[in-house]
C-alpha cells in the first residue's frame, strides 16, 4: 500500500537520526527548561546550537551542491503559509516547551510531558492532512513565489551570502559570550512520576 | 580523560558543528535533510489512507505532495524520527541524565503542579505547533536548520517570525519566569 524505501536508505536514516538525537540530548535542548530559557531570552544555548549548525551546514552543503553531489531541497516561498504557520508554531512552542525534534528527543530522555507532546504533534499533522482542501487556499492566499533563496533574491553569489552569514554569526557569538545573562538549570527537577 | 559519552552536556558550539556536519552526511549519503514534522504528517496521511480511503480519494493533499516528491511512505524520514528517540535514549542512559518529568519546574511554578493540566497543554501545544509547521512546510529542524543552511527565503522568514511569536507569548504569560531559569 505504501512505498517502502530500500534497506540501505532505512539504515542511513536510522544512523542519521541516532546521531541527531544523541547531539540534541548532549546539547541539553531536549529539556523544557532550556527551551523556555531561550524563549525568555535568558539561556541562549538553543540559539548558539542553531546558528553554529546553520553556518557549518551551509558551507558543506553548498560545496556538495556545486559539485553535483547533492541537490537543494527547499520549500517554496509562500508568504501566507509562512505567516500563519509561524504564528501557530510560535504559540504552540511556547505552550509545549519542546520543538518537534527536541520533543522526540525529550521523549527519548524519558520526559512524560514530551511524550504527550509528540502525540499532540501527530494529531496536529493529522489536522493538516484532513483539512488540506480548506487550508490550501489560505496557505496560498499571498501566492507561491517558487523555490526562492536569499542569493537569488539579492542577486548575489551563494558564497558571498554564506561569508556574510558567517561574519554575522561570529559577531553574535562574541556578543553572547560577553553579555549572556547568568542562568542555571538547577530547577530542572519539577514533578516526576515515581 | 573523561569519556565524553558519559558527560551530561557538551558545548553548544560542539553540538552545533556536529549537527552541521551531520547535515553534510545526510545530503551526501541520501540527498536528504534533517526534518522532523514531514514524517508526523506522513504518519497521519497513511492513517487516513488506511482508515478512510474514501475521504483520502477526494483529498488534494496526496496529489500536491506527490507533485513535490513528498508522498507518504515508510523510509528515511521515519527512520530518522525513530533514530532521534533512540539517540536521546542512548545519550541519557550513558550519562545518567534520565528524566521522568511530568510537570517541569518552571511550568509548575507558573501554572501549578497539576499533571492533567500540563498534559492537556502539552498535547494542545504540540498539535498547534505542528499544524503551523506543516502549513509553512517545516519546523525548527526542516526550516530552522536545514532550510536556513540552504539559504531558503521561506525558512529564514519562518524561523525568525516563529521565534518572535514564541518569545512574545513566553513574556506575556511568564516574564517573571526569567528568575527561575
Amino acid at each position: 500500500m505504501f512505498e517502502i524505501e530500500s534497506a540501505g536508505d532505512l539504515m542511513l536514516g536510522l544512523i542519521t537520526g541516532i546521531v541527531f538525537g544523541f547531539l540534541l540530548q548532549k546539547g541539553q535542548v531536549a529539556k523544557y527548561q532550556t527551551i523556555l530559557g531561550q524563549l525568555l531570552l535568558k539561556d541562549w544555548t538553543t540559539f548558539k546550537i542553531m546558528i553554529t549548525a546553520i553556518v557549518t551546514g551551509s558551507v558543506g552543503v553548498y560545496f556538495l551542491v556545486e559539485r553535483g553531489a547533492a541537490s537543494l531541497d527547499i520549500w517554496p516561498f509562500q508568504p501566507a503559509a509562512m505567516l500563519i504557520g509561524a504564528m501557530l508554531f510560535g504559540a504552540g512552542l511556547a505552550l509545549l516547551g519542546y520543538c518537534p525534534g527536541t520533543g522526540m528527543a525529550g521523549a527519548g530522555e524519558g520526559s512524560r510531558d514530551a511524550m504527550v507532546g509528540v502525540l499532540g504533534m501527530i494529531t496536529g499533522a493529522g489536522v493538516l492532512v484532513v483539512a488540506y482542501n480548506i487550508l490550501e487556499p489560505l496557505a496560498l492566499a499571498l501566492g507561491d513565489w517558487g523555490k526562492l533563496t536569499v542569493p537569488v533574491l539579492l542577486a548575489s553569489s551563494s558564497w558571498t551570502i554564506i561569508a556574510a552569514l558567517g561574519l554575522v554569526v561570529a559577531v553574535m557569538l562574541a556578543l553572547l559570550a560577553r553579555y549572556e545573562p547568568r542562568h542555571s538549570r538547577a530547577h530542572a527537577g519539577g514533578t516526576s512520576i515515581s | 580523560m573523561t569519556n565524553p559519552f558519559t558527560l551530561k552536556s557538551w558545548s553548544p558550539y560542539a553540538v552545533g558543528i556536529g549537527i552541521g556536519i551531520l547535515s553534510w552526511f545526510a545530503f551526501a549519503t541520501a540527498d536528504k535533510h534533517l526534518a522532523i514534522t514531514l514524517q508526523y504528517e506522513h504518519i497521519a496521511a497513511m492513517a487516513q489512507m488506511v482508515l478512510s480511503p474514501g475521504t483520502a480519494a477526494t483529498n488534494r493533499y496526496y496529489a500536491v505532495r506527490a507533485q513535490a516528491g513528498l508522498e507518504p511512505k515508510i523510509g528515511w524520514y521515519l527512520m530518522l524520527l525513530l533514530g532521534v528517540f533512540i539517540g536521546a535514549l542512548l545519550s541519557s542512559c550513558l550519562s545518567g541524565d534520565r528524566s521522568r518529568i511530568t510537570v517541569p519546574a518552571l511550568w509548575g511554578w507558573r501554572f501549578g503542579d497539576s499533571t492533567a493540566r500540563r498534559f492537556a497543554a502539552a498535547f494542545a501545544g504540540g498539535a498547534v505547533m505542528v499544524l503551523g509547521a506543516r502549513i509553512a512546510g517545516g519546523c525548527t529542524s526542516g526550516h530552522g536548520i536545514s532550510g536556513t543552511l540552504q539559504l531558503a527565503v521561506q525558512s529564514w522568514t519562518f524561523i525568525v517570525l516563529a521565534f518572535v511569536a514564541a518569545v512574545g507569548i513566553a513574556f506575556l504569560f511568564g516574564k517573571e519566569g526569567r528568575n527561575h531559569v
